[in-house]
């Protein structure tokens, strides 16, 4: 095919020229602001000052703490949950689906601020519709807010009522990609439903549901949003603290920068490490 | 003997059912409860929402909340940036990524494997990394804080759009594009006026994955233009949550104001909006 460079590159100018200014120069400058003590001006070139800063602080390693915490429980649970759904929701013994559909699909146009502020208000201590019912059904309310296992379940559950759909709505289309005569071959055969599903569907659906899993955990690792605002700044103590919430702090209340882009580019290096993981995983047999 | 089996593996099909149907449920139900207290929290007086009866249908308070939301923050002002930032991103948005998308599809040139790369390297790259140079450059170099720019420009580098718009556009036959070059029509035109139309279903579910992105985005709003009266409707609402001399049916009613529209888009053109997402995964 011939080339057109000039015709591809006029279509391609406004995109990359975006790319370059916000994401392309952002990406090393974050990386040279990381070796640079920002607080003092002008900002001078201080290689261990934020990285060295970095080891030593506890507060980073609460954060990371529970990021990774969220991360181990939240994820799987959810990812496990929108297989579910997505099965369940392509059967064909199932009756008024658009109404399922709705249920399971509507949180993916919820914003962040609206449904923060609405678990607040159902996990609250005295008035929270979550603690009536408790009470109501005889079991002792929970002070959600004010101890960090509560507070971190409420982060959880949160989190996946919020995005579970959007999961499975991606792994629906997948499942709908695979072909029907695999499952038709497999029924002649007197393979049970449940045998299909882990020795047909799963496997063929592998590759989506650790695309899923790598954009599940790249979003929560930078979770900012349900720890400010429902869990009132990463409380109870820092308990909730992440590290999307730390970087905040670091860089935008305390306007440390330099500090800000080390915790920024520690998300990055596990960001890379998961998506070396799924090249590993989603990898042609050989 | 055979129609017995029949009758036997249809009521087994019915149970199947049942069962589907009685674990879909309640989970579904589960699933809508959030919302639902949105809804009547945003109609109740603010004695009602704390107080230690268990409501679970609508009050007559909706408006009186409107008004103390209205007085704690501008949002009436707040929710017109929203839409008008929305409008303008979107429109900006879906022209940039097809544009891009076009080019990758239907032209071989230098550097094609390279841009393709950092297209798909920057899906996985945390945002938090890009998020304190652009702040600082947008903020104290360009001196563009409390602007439209500043909000609706540098979020318009956007990586699943174009591998959608990429998609789309590569399966379109090529012979119509070629037919119009023999007739000697610019590549611009044949973008504009043959291609563009040809993928407006495409474009349609590309357009409200952005709009529905650019509505709720919380974070570099919230950085970028937080001065009262530049602040967009989730900023806004987001300012009042955790006060405690303020009206929490007000809030709510601000974000019933946020997500009711949103819920009536996406049952009215859920075909478009589950493309839009389903998409951006399926390669």
């Amino acid at each position: 095919m011939r080339y057109q460079n000039a015709t591809a590159y006029r279509f391609l100018a406004p995109y990359l020229l975006i790319f370059s200014i916000f994401w392309l120069w952002p990406i090393i400058s974050s990386f040279l602001i990381s070796f640079q003590a920002t607080r003092t001006v002008p900002w001078r070139f201080a290689p261990t000052f934020n990285w060295g800063r970095l080891i030593g602080d506890p507060a980073f390693f609460n954060a990371l703490k529970n990021t990774l915490l969220i991360l181990v429980i939240q994820v799987p649970v959810m990812i496990t949950l929108a297989i579910v759904m997505a099965v369940l929701l392509n059967s064909p013994l199932l009756k008024a689906r658009g109404l399922f559909r709705f249920a399971f699909f509507a949180p993916v146009v919820v914003g962040e601020v609206a449904y923060s502020a609405v678990f607040r208000l159902m996990f609250n201590l005295d008035y929270g519709i979550i603690n009536k019912l408790l009470n109501s059904v005889g079991l002792p309310r929970i002070d959600w807010f004010s101890n960090v296992t509560p507070a971190m379940a409420v982060i959880m559950i949160a989190v996946t009522w919020r995005w579970a759909g959007y999961n499975a709505i991606v792994l629906l289309a997948g499942l709908q990609s695979i072909p029907q005569d695999v499952y038709e071959a497999a029924t002649l055969d007197r393979v049970s439903k449940l045998k299909q599903f882990f020795y047909i569907t799963l496997p063929l659906l592998k590759p989506i549901i650790v695309f899923c899993a790598v954009l599940s955990i790249i979003g929560t690792m930078q979770l900012f949003t349900e720890p400010f605002l429902i869990t009132e700044r990463g409380g109870p103590g820092g308990g909730t603290e992440t590290l999307g919430l730390l970087l905040y702090r670091q860089g935008f209340k305390s306007l440390n920068f330099g500090y800000a882009s080390a915790i920024a580019y520690t998300m990055a290096g596990l960001a890379i490490a998961i998506s070396l993981m799924q090249l590993w995983l989603t990898r042609d047999p050989k | 003997m055979s129609s017995r089996s029949s009758s036997r593996r249809s009521s087994a099909r019915l149970g199947r059912s049942i069962a589907l149907h009685l674990f879909l449920t309640p989970l579904a139900l589960i699933w809508l409860f959030p919302l639902w207290m949105m809804v009547i929290f945003s109609t109740m007086p603010d004695r009602g929402i704390f107080s230690p009866s268990i409501e679970l249908l609508p009050h007559g308070n909706f408006l009186d909340n409107v008004n103390n939301l209205q007085r704690d923050t501008n949002f009436i002002g707040a929710i017109g940036i929203s839409v008008s930032v929305a409008v303008t991103y979107t429109f900006l948005s879906v022209l940039l990524t097809s544009m891009a998308g076009w080019a990758l599809a239907r032209y071989q040139f230098f550097g094609k494997g390279v841009v393709v790369a950092i297209i798909l390297g920057t899906i996985t790259l945390p945002y938090a990394v890009v998020l304190i140079p652009q702040f600082i450059m947008v903020a104290r170099d360009f001196k563009l804080a409390n602007t439209w720019v500043a909000l609706i420009v540098p979020p318009l580098f956007n990586s699943l759009g174009v591998l959608f718009m990429r998609q789309s556009f590569s399966m379109m036959p090529g012979d119509l594009f070629d037919a119009a070059r023999v007739e000697g029509v610019k590549e611009w035109r044949i973008f504009l006026f043959v291609a563009l139309p040809l993928a407006r279903p495409m474009l349609a579910a590309l357009a409200i994955i952005l709009f529905l992105a650019s509505w709720n985005n919380y974070l570099w709003p919230l950085l970028i233009n937080s001065r009262p009266g530049a602040m967009t409707a989730p900023v806004a609402l987001g300012t009042l949550i955790g006060l405690t001399k303020v009206s929490w049916g007000g809030i709510m009613a601000g974000a019933v104001m946020l997500t009711v529209p949103m819920l009536v888009v996406f049952v009215l053109l859920q075909r478009h909006f589950v493309a839009g997402i389903a998409a951006g995964a399926i390669k």
